[in-house]
């Protein structure tokens, strides 16, 4: 159980670190938004799980408890997660922000 | 559907997240008599302020339980695989820098509001590919795609299985 929880938290650390990482090497506004929020999202489902784990190997009310919040901030990461950056990404393109180095850019066609 | 069906699905359904939030506040079987009441009030609003929107083009077909089961399969199944993919390619293009980004349009032939939003998270979930918009009146997706490999794809080129899966479900 206790590696089970060790690998997670690896896997959870690396990725956030990667989201980390691309926030400093990508070149704008969209490609930093595919770091910062989809490889720390993969990143933090590692980490939720974990500590679910942990919660639920630890049993009892207090356990159960830490594993069903955390289950339900999981839920609840899932869902805000792409309607927020789906609207930075279309706040910054309405105003006006093109994407570095496109080779296409369909959107700006369309207007 | 009419005006009081929605008002009151949509009030029940705020009701029952609210209750399942504040479980084991009290006394009163398993809620607080303070805790009831306001989630009533709660839900009422909601339904009063979300029921129009909520059902307006399609969302009563969620009501169905076969869809509810096709949705967690999904999830856990195709989608979490698929997402599992695309970080560890796109871990490989933060370490590498090798990015070819570009907004492309595609249309996925999707008809009602939630299979679109539906897509839409799905697309924005996975890494390398960020919905910007969606053209409400045709359907066309607008995709920032991290790796550009076609100008003018197709739908299986930028998500794979998700329009299939995406119908399946919410159409």
């Amino acid at each position: 159980m206790n590696v089970l929880i060790y690998v997670f938290l690896a896997i959870g650390a690396t990725f956030n670190g990667l989201g980390a990482v691309a926030l400093l090497r990508f070149p704008d506004v969209y490609t930093r938004l595919h770091g910062a929020t989809k490889c720390t999202t993969f990143g933090s489902i590692f980490s939720i799980l974990a500590v679910v784990i942990y919660g639920f190997a630890k049993g009892g009310g207090e356990g159960g408890t830490l594993a069903v919040h955390a289950l339900i901030a999981l839920v609840f990461l899932l869902l805000t997660n792409p309607t927020g950056s789906h609207a930075l990404a279309r706040g910054a393109h309405r105003g006006g922000i093109r994407p570095f180095r496109a080779v296409v850019d369909r959107l700006e066609e369309r207007k | 559907m009419c005006k009081a069906a929605e008002w009151a699905l949509t009030a029940a359904f705020s009701l029952a997240i609210y209750l399942l939030l504040v479980l084991w506040t009290g006394s009163f079987g398993l809620w607080s008599p303070a805790e009831f009441i306001a989630g009533l009030v709660l839900a009422a609003l909601a339904g009063l302020v979300a029921g129009r929107l909520l059902w307006e083009r399609g969302g009563f077909r969620m009501l169905q339980p076969h869809r509810w089961l096709l949705f967690l399969f999904y999830i856990l199944g195709p989608f979490f695989w698929a997402m599992a993919k695309a970080n560890l390619d796109v871990a490989y293009r933060v370490i590498t820098g090798r990015i070819r980004p570009g907004i492309v349009r595609f249309n996925p032939g999707l008809q009602t509001d939630l299979g679109r939003t539906l897509l839409a998270n799905s697309i924005t979930l996975t890494p390398g590919t960020l919905t910007v918009d969606v053209d409400d009146a045709t359907g066309d997706f607008y995709v920032h795609w991290i790796n550009v490999t076609a100008e003018d794809p197709k739908p299986e080129q930028v998500c794979g299985a998700f329009p299939t899966w995406a119908r399946r479900i919410a159409e």
